[in-house]
């Protein structure tokens, strides 16, 4: 049967001796290969470079600014006034600003975060998950510009008809706003660590007849604690580093307090302030920036390798 | 035999067709194409091979068979330096192919890999058009005429009998095709270069009985041409198609003979009991 | 057995069922919160813009005058900085997966390089501003063009462009890398015949959507120094440019002077919306077209 179509009947073709002639492009292409590598590990060597960037271009400024401003009072000063004619450095105004705001905002987005995440994992239909999950994706991938102008024309006005003596500009909006900003990527990623906890351990404890609220409460949120417990991180690490939504809806008053109502000024929104001023390189309040973003990136910094830290422990667990 | 091949054989061989016909030592003028000398691989920890000596001749069909994890299909992919691949591999000992060691420094393994072919355990057609699976090899391999390669692509297609299926749709994708159609796309890629010999990684295991016999005739068609080194859990499929058999346990070449002797008259009782299924 | 009093046990058993439902229901309703704010930040941007977007204003030049004021300057803006964004990212995102993914060995270096992109990836976009402030604007001496801003805002989204090309690639089965080489191919004809095609979609899925990011991002880009004013509309990566957001930024500032503004910066948010939303669906479409088919 094999007769009928045996290659036999096919114009013969040396196909080695083809490759052979093409030897030459071979050639080229051998000396390509070895220097691919050296092209990609140096394209690899610029996220090396951007971290050492920031890391000196931060630190240079940062000595240079403490030269001039003792190290001391810049973290101890609870004033200040870079514009007075006796400037005063203190930090204290932009960390308790940020600090605070941050804190409004994890107010917001932890329980929300997490009960959300609880909802989509342990209660929802497939069918509901696959509505709200591309939602919250979309919430996740509006731009930080848009949410400060949602606090800045609805939020504030709207929380002004509730709180009398809110001013125009106030920390508590904007927190509210960047609470709402991190809920997606809060219930997102605790989702998938409660998705993680395997269903023989939801199984177990129903089959003893337990609801589903004790099944989430005993069993799927302490298996799944770091994973949540790292969302938090993530997201108060998130909240440190947001600028726009600060900087539009809470003013520049550098108020070091903690009345939620008035105007305060973040790290974040203070870096802005004194880049669009125009200030000249060079002068103390110029070198007083690189110490704020110092300290903002030592903090984001720090909430990153916790979160990484805790998450590691998690997925030892199983 | 075609025109082709009998361009590709030289004198000597046809000479040893003749002597095989007749006499029985066909070793003596058969060339030796493999020969592995106290070969030892490491994967980190583990020791997968452990001091195998083994003569592969020419146009021959070697088959290895053994139990799972018996280092079989770490030798085989050995032979064309494939086990690199793999992280943390330590190699020490001697493959030689057609003399020279492969593992020299100098070596160069693309020009090997071009000269042995592999055929894999699960058909991996690329997720391209039929035409361009069968012309990959050519192509990077510094062929660009057009007319030549759809003369090579149809040559190879014949090879591996499956040109009268596919060559109405060349142009469609090779994963609109059956899994023994994409098992004989992958032979006909790995014709398409024409190699010398052909390494197959238990090539029928992940297809059906229909399929299965038509790869194995396609071996008894190419054994003709080219040397193949089988890897099979089959040991019917090993005593089918093969000359000769190797069984490897646990690391260890435990027996290599002609196939007839390894499942007629082993000489170890390894040999014996794992083909008489009494493990594996 | 005796103990147990089954009346007891029965008005235990409804509380907690009870709970369950209240709980539930709790869950659902922080579940639609999100969806509520999204419907409610929609609607009031639309509704306070959605008038105010014409030809005109599509197609107008940056004016005092809130009924003259167009946004095709910032418009060019966006579209100049994306392309020096898009080549930069790609190039350095997948050259830095193919190597953290394909030629470096398991290891102290490896896992260094890993270590850095992700803390990279974590690091507030505008400390990247005061990074290219410092570096593209001042040191190299760029002034705040658009060639400033794309490199600033490249660096900030390249981890992100790094870590999905390297899920993508490592998507790729192995062993359609195995058949590659089986048949001879060196490792870079693998990579550009068989590997990258493969990824594609998914390294271009990823990559969208960092460039949504870098089209919404304003903090970087405002450290950079981008001017309110009135400026030529952009030609090249050379010139002086403002872009979308950094218009909305400026426009909700300047609302407590000129009340229109605030209109004309939902009018903004709008088109930009518009445009993320188009580059989502682009992503998800290529998601869709290309689903595995190994």
């Amino acid at each position: 049967m094999k007769k009928n179509n045996h290659p036999t009947k096919t114009n013969p073709l040396n196909v080695k001796e083809l490759i052979e002639k093409g030897k030459k492009t071979r050639k080229v292409s051998q000396k390509l290969e070895k220097i691919i590598p050296f092209i990609l590990l140096s394209i690899t060597a610029v996220s090396v470079l951007t971290t050492l960037g920031i890391i000196l271009t931060l630190l240079t400024e940062t000595i240079h600014f403490f030269n001039i401003i003792p190290i001391w009072d810049f973290l101890t000063g609870t004033v200040l006034k870079p514009l007075n004619k006796v400037p005063e450095y203190g930090v204290l105004p932009l960390i308790s600003g940020t600090v605070i705001s941050s804190v409004i905002a994890m107010i917001v987005a932890a329980p929300i975060g997490l009960m959300t995440a609880i909802y989509l994992s342990e209660y929802a239909s497939e069918k509901v998950s696959l509505v709200v999950k591309p939602i919250l994706e979309v919430l996740a991938g509006i731009p930080s510009i848009v949410y400060g102008f949602f606090a800045f024309t609805f939020v504030t006005p709207l929380l002004r008809e509730f709180i009398p003596g809110l001013e125009a500009a106030n920390i508590l909006s904007p927190g509210i706003v960047m609470g709402i900003m991190i809920i997606p990527m809060i219930a997102s990623l605790s989702e998938d660590a409660m998705s993680s906890v395997p269903d023989i351990m939801r199984e177990g404890a129903l089959a003893l007849g337990s609801t589903k609220l004790e099944v989430t409460k005993r069993v799927v949120i302490p298996a799944a604690l770091s994973g949540i417990i790292a969302s938090f991180v993530l997201g108060i690490s998130r909240a440190l580093g947001e600028t726009m939504i600060v900087t539009i809806a809470s003013g520049s008053t550098k108020n070091f307090s903690f009345d939620v109502t008035q105007s305060m000024q973040t790290m974040t929104a203070y870096i802005v302030e004194v880049t669009s001023g125009d200030a000249a390189s060079g002068s103390t309040i110029y070198y007083s920036l690189y110490a704020v973003a110092m300290i903002l990136f030592i903090f984001t910094l720090l909430m990153n390798v916790i979160a990484r830290y805790v998450s590691r422990k998690f997925r030892e667990e199983y | 035999m075609s025109t082709l091949t009998a361009k590709r054989l030289n004198i000597e061989t046809k000479l040893s067709d003749d002597l095989s016909k007749g006499l029985r030592p066909v070793e003596k003028v058969k060339k030796m194409i493999y020969e592995t000398n106290q070969l030892h691989i490491w994967y980190g920890e583990t020791h997968a091979i452990k001091g195998i000596d083994l003569p592969v001749y020419e146009k021959e069909v070697v088959a290895i068979i053994g139990p799972s994890g018996c280092g079989k299909s770490t030798y085989l992919k050995t032979l064309n330096r494939m086990v690199e691949l793999v992280p943390d591999v330590r190699i020490s000992g001697k493959v030689a192919y057609n003399g020279k060691s492969i593992f020299d420094e100098s070596y160069d393994v693309e020009e090997l890999r071009l000269r042995v072919g592999m055929v894999f355990q699960k058909p991996n057609p690329f997720p391209k058009s039929i035409y361009e699976n069968v012309a990959y090899g050519p192509r990077i391999h510094g062929i660009r005429n057009k007319g030549v390669l759809d003369e090579i692509v149809e040559q190879s297609l014949r090879k591996a009998y499956i040109w009268d299926e596919v060559k109405d749709r060349l142009d469609t994708s090779a994963y609109s095709l059956s899994g023994g159609q994409q098992q004989r796309l992958c032979i006909a890629r790995c014709l398409a270069i024409e190699p010398e010999v052909i390494l197959m990684d238990e090539p029928t295991s992940a297809l059906d009985p229909k399929s299965t016999f038509k790869i194995e005739e396609l071996i008894r068609e190419l054994k003709e041409t080219y040397s193949i080194i089988i890897v099979t859990h089959n040991m019917q499929q090993a005593a089918r198609i093969s000359d000769k058999t190797a069984f490897f346990l646990d690391g260890e070449l435990i027996e290599y003979n002609e196939t007839n002797n390894i499942f007629n008259n082993p000489s170890d009782s390894r040999t014996e009991d794992y083909i008489l299924g009494r493990f594996g | 057995m005796e103990h147990i009093n089954e009346e007891q046990v029965k008005r235990r058993r409804n509380l907690r069922l009870l709970t369950n439902r209240v709980a539930q229901f709790i869950f659902m309703l922080s579940t639609l919160f999100g969806v509520i704010v999204l419907g409610i930040l929609i609607y009031r941007v639309v509704s306070q813009g959605i008038g105010w977007i014409d030809i005109n204003f599509l197609t107008g030049k940056l004016s005092t005058e809130p009924e003259r004021a167009g946004i095709l300057g910032a418009i060019l803006g966006t579209f100049w900085l994306m392309v020096v964004v898009v080549p930069i990212t790609m190039i350095l995102g997948v050259g830095t997966a193919l190597f953290l993914e394909i030629y470096i060995k398991k290891g102290r270096l490896q896992s260094f390089l890993q270590t850095n992109i992700a803390n990279l990836a974590g690091v507030p976009s505008i400390v990247y501003g005061v990074l290219g402030m410092t570096i593209f604007v001042r040191a190299l001496d760029l002034g705040n063009i658009v060639l400033a801003g794309g490199l600033t805002m490249s660096l900030l989204i390249l981890p992100i462009v790094i870590v999905a090309s390297q899920e993508a690639i490592r998507s790729v089965p192995q062993h359609l890398s195995e058949a590659s080489y089986g048949i001879g191919a060196t490792k870079w004809q693998t990579i550009r015949h068989i590997i990258i095609p493969a990824a594609l979609p998914g390294i271009l899925t990823g990559a969208i959507l960092s460039f949504s990011r870098a089209i919404g991002e304003t903090a970087p880009l405002v450290v950079i120094g981008i001017p309110a004013l009135l400026i030529p509309l952009p030609g090249s990566i050379f010139d002086k440019f403002t872009v979308l957001p950094m218009q909305i930024y400026y426009w909700t500032l300047d609302a407590s002077l000129v009340e229109e503004y605030a209109n004309l910066a939902a009018a903004t948010i709008i088109v930009l919306l518009l445009v993320l939303f188009l580059l989502n669906l682009a992503a998800i479409i290529i998601r869709h077209k290309f689903k595995k088919i190994y």
